[in-house]
């Protein structure tokens, strides 16, 4: 994607912390992202990717640091501003967290009802449509998210992120829990919908596979701290050995996993 | 020292708890007044709340008043004869006053404020309410506010007919069991019965609907820690809402009609 021609990040951070308790889960994080940037942040489990995505949204709130959206500090904008910034945003949950009090349909137009005031009837209609960009025919519009696959939540999922037409879209872990084949197309329906719209993207995952296909650019987070950054293509030759040992999946190296307590 | 150290924890977690307890009532309250609100979701509330819970509260209301005729009865004829007039009032007062509202209320915490609970427990852990505030939408305001005005509106509804069930309850024992003129046995209740007593009964009412909707709701949105945390907090709202729902009692009552 063209980076250089747009001179305010469309993300940035600097400097983020946040601990929970005596925990330090981030540690100064600093990371810029380009309009129509897709960057993938790596990491093990458990090392605060979910908090850093969190505290971008608004959902938790970083204890110091910058955090900006379109060159505006969003850690200082009021609750009633911060509805206004949250437009720009769609998320892909990581279990889908679909309303399972709702049908499939008013999952998916749940944005453009609530915060576009959109009529029920031309929501579904844009709801339907949506469904079919993932793949879903309207019939399963009718179904409750429970009887879905968790492919096909995912699917919704990824079908209410992008229904109400966002700027940025979060992902946090989007084929976690899928077998290789539905997983991949997730990573194809993520390159359809949000890619190629120019939509910017920060996705969080751990599935190497996923993250070499759907990301411009990978950065890994280790220890509350962005230990690499570089492009998609270059991650497998990193020279870092953190990140080597991430790739290959290798137990021997030197993230220690701590199995004592 | 190690004593110690346990008292101030629970001490500072019993505070915390409080603490957190009135910053949810402030923010659900002020949500209450301020735009958008959900006539929609409002009204799937009511529906719940009040008719779902008739059957329950009826079936109570009605063999309580059915065991009040009859133990008053029995109960007063160790005392003196001719005590047909005290079964009427005794049953249309403490009705009135007291069983109707508090039974109904423990009842539907136990029905409505678990499912609260449970329901706004799982989305808090299954990241439903990050979800919301993700599409804009103010979990208070989508989930909150209508169960706290849902149920302040249906206690009272529920509680007034409770009372009637109840007296007609108390009616029919007097009436086919002891022997009662049906007549008289109505212009006694007709006669006892205050407007005072009805009236504070129904206040009890909407009190308790909105601590029941209120610790239903304040139990989901604070679990953590997937489905044991869900079954703690539904353990919460019930044995919470039950025992501020008794501790109200005592509190309106003496407002009422302490002296």
């Amino acid at each position: 994607m063209n980076s250089t021609e747009n001179t305010v990040p469309k993300i940035s951070l600097k400097d983020v912390k946040k601990s929970f308790g005596a925990k330090r889960v981030l540690d100064g994080v600093t990371l810029d992202i380009a309009k129509g940037e897709s960057v993938v942040v790596i990491g093990g489990s458990g090392t605060g990717k979910s908090v850093l995505i969190k505290s971008i949204i608004g959902i938790l709130l970083a204890d110091s640091g910058i955090i900006k959206v379109d060159g505006e500090d969003v850690t200082q904008v009021q609750a009633s501003a911060r509805e206004s910034v949250n437009r720009k945003f769609g998320m892909l949950f990581q279990g889908a967290a679909l309303f399972d009090s709702l049908p499939v349909w008013e999952n998916v137009a749940f944005g453009l009802m609530q915060r576009e005031r959109m009529s029920r009837k031309h929501a579904k209609e844009r709801a339907i449509e949506t469904l079919a960009k993932v793949g879903l025919s309207a019939e399963v519009g009718e179904l409750a998210p429970s009887e879905l696959s968790g492919g096909m939540q995912k699917r919704v999922g990824l079908a209410r992120a992008i229904a109400g037409e966002p700027e940025i879209i979060f992902f946090d872990e989007p084929t976690t829990g899928l077998d290789p084949i539905m997983a991949d197309v997730i990573n194809d329906l993520i390159i359809s919908c949000v890619k190629q719209q120019g939509i910017t993207a920060l996705s969080i995952t751990h599935d190497m596979h996923s993250a070499r296909k759907i990301a411009d650019r990978v950065t890994m987070l280790y220890e509350g701290k962005l230990i690499w950054d570089g492009a998609a293509a270059d991650v497998d030759r990193s020279g870092n050995p953190y990140v080597e040992q991430f790739v290959h999946g290798s137990a021997e190296g030197p993230i220690k996993m701590q199995v004592r307590r | 020292m190690n004593f110690l150290a346990l008292i101030g924890r629970v001490v500072l977690a019993f505070l915390g708890h409080i603490g957190r307890l009135t910053l949810f009532t402030g923010t659900a309250l002020s949500h209450c007044v301020r735009p958008p609100i959900y006539p929609r979701l409002i009204g799937r509330q009511m529906i719940d709340i009040g008719y779902y819970s008739l059957p329950v509260v009826g079936l109570t209301a009605i063999f309580s008043g059915m065991v009040l005729a009859l133990q008053s009865y029995t109960g007063f004829a160790r005392f003196a004869a001719g005590s047909e007039n005290a079964v009427a009032n005794v049953v249309v007062v403490s009705l009135t006053r007291e069983l109707g509202p508090v039974l109904a209320g423990l009842m539907v915490a136990g029905r409505i404020g678990a499912s609260m609970a449970a329901e706004i427990g799982t989305m808090r852990v299954t990241e439903q309410l990050d979800a919301l505030t993700t599409l804009s939408t103010n979990p208070y305001k989508y989930l909150v506010v209508p169960r706290l005005i849902a149920g302040t509106l249906m206690l009272p509804l529920l509680v007034f007919i409770a009372d009637i069930i109840g007296i007609f309850g108390g009616f029919v024992v007097s009436v086919y069991k002891l022997g009662f003129n049906p007549a008289a046995y109505i212009s006694n209740t007709y006669d006892f019965m205050q407007p005072l007593d009805v009236i504070s009964g129904l206040v009890k009412a909407g009190v308790f609907g909105f601590i029941i909707a209120l610790m239903g709701c304040y139990s989901g949105y604070h679990s953590k820690g997937g489905a044991q945390g869900v079954g703690a907090a539904t353990t919460n709202a019930v044995v919470s809402s039950s025992i501020l729902i008794l501790t109200f009692n005592y509190i309106i009552t003496e407002l009422f009609f302490g002296t």
